[in-house]
């Protein structure tokens, strides 16, 4: 972030080396803008490997950062965040300021997260860009996936597919299962519009379209790379601890 | 903030809700928990700008508070949850 804005950044699959990649990830954000790793005054870590960031000052839970971010990359009347990211599932509710003033994080169950879609991409054979698009070529609604856990959840669409169900009708049924489930974690923070999602599965039309017809509300559209909040987050704490330590 | 700790997966909701806003950081909880679910940290871990000390769920407790909680919570003639009763500014509230 420079002066407000956004200035360059990277994403890319974290694996087994956290500090490693936090440093990769780093140098590939920086690459092509001059700046170095050595004039950056103060970072803030964020996310699972948040503690494992080695050139980081500061360690924020990924859920003040999402709040955070999602006021910047949507704007100030943002009340309500819904982050459905790779391995947990947030509902965030933050103030006109972003600080958050009511969350919930589900990172226990796989069911409503990015990682349950993934799955069923695999099983499909169908590249994780598209599951969205697909879901939605059906001409009725098919019932929803009756499992709760995704694993379960994935033998329960084997068998669909064995009874001939195509792609298409699978992940619809996954799809709007998943869009339920996030709905009733949404219920307990209280749905304020405006309501924005982030996260990878914001990128996934299916799921978003199914939630804003359960929900009744429209999701503020992104201008941003979803993925990105957390670190537009972080980004931003760093720029205010910074000049508080001045 | 209203911080919930907990999950829910296929058999219900196990949230506890800590009102972190009237939260004083006194400990009361910590003590007043058999299974030790409580921890009271200088840093609230969600929100950067906090300068007081707050309870928070421990990370280890938090993927199997239905359990850690369920000595408390017989199913019929339930008592006053130890925590919710220590704590006097009362923060805590249980979704179940």
């Amino acid at each position: 972030m420079t002066d407000g804005e956004l200035y360059c950044y990277a994403n890319m699959r974290t694996g087994s080396d956290s500090p490693n990649s936090a440093i990769k990830a780093m140098n590939w954000a920086l690459e092509g803008t001059g700046l170095t790793l050595d004039k950056i005054q103060y970072t803030v870590g964020t996310g699972y490997g948040r503690v494992n960031v080695p050139f980081s000052q500061r360690a924020i839970t990924e859920i003040a950062c999402h709040g955070r971010g999602a006021h910047f990359m949507y704007g100030p009347t943002v009340r309500t965040v819904l982050d459905m990211g790779g391995q947990d599932c947030k509902a965030i509710h933050i103030d006109e300021k972003g600080k958050v003033t009511n969350f919930l994080m589900n990172d226990k169950c796989a069911a409503g997260t990015g990682r349950g879609m993934e799955v069923f991409a695999d099983l499909l054979g169908v590249s994780i860009n598209e599951v969205g698009e697909l879901s939605l070529k059906v001409e009725e609604e098919p019932p929803p996936v009756s499992s709760t856990c995704v694993v379960f959840a994935k033998s329960e669409a084997s068998g669909l597919l064995r009874e001939g169900w195509p792609k298409e009708k699978v992940i619809a049924a996954y799809t709007s299962a998943m869009a339920h489930r996030v709905v009733t974690l949404l219920e307990r923070i209280g749905l304020e519009p405006d309501f924005a999602i982030t996260g990878g599965i914001a990128k996934n039309i299916g799921v978003v379209s199914r939630l804003e017809k359960e929900l009744g509300i429209k999701a503020l559209k992104p201008i941003y790379d979803t993925q990105i909040a957390g670190a537009v987050g972080a980004a931003l704490f760093a720029k205010a601890l910074a000049e508080k330590a001045k | 903030m209203i911080a919930n700790y907990g999950y829910k997966d296929g058999s219900g909701e196990f949230f506890i809700s800590l009102d972190t806003d009237k939260c004083n950081g006194c400990g009361d909880c910590v003590s007043a928990c058999p299974a030790g679910a409580f921890e009271v940290r200088d840093e609230d871990p969600n929100d950067p700008f906090r300068e007081t000390p707050v309870a928070v769920i421990k990370d280890s407790e938090r993927k199997k508070i239905k359990y850690a909680c369920g000595p408390c919570k017989p199913v019929v003639d339930r008592p006053p949850l130890p925590c919710v009763t220590a704590c006097k500014p009362g923060v805590i509230a249980h979704s179940w």
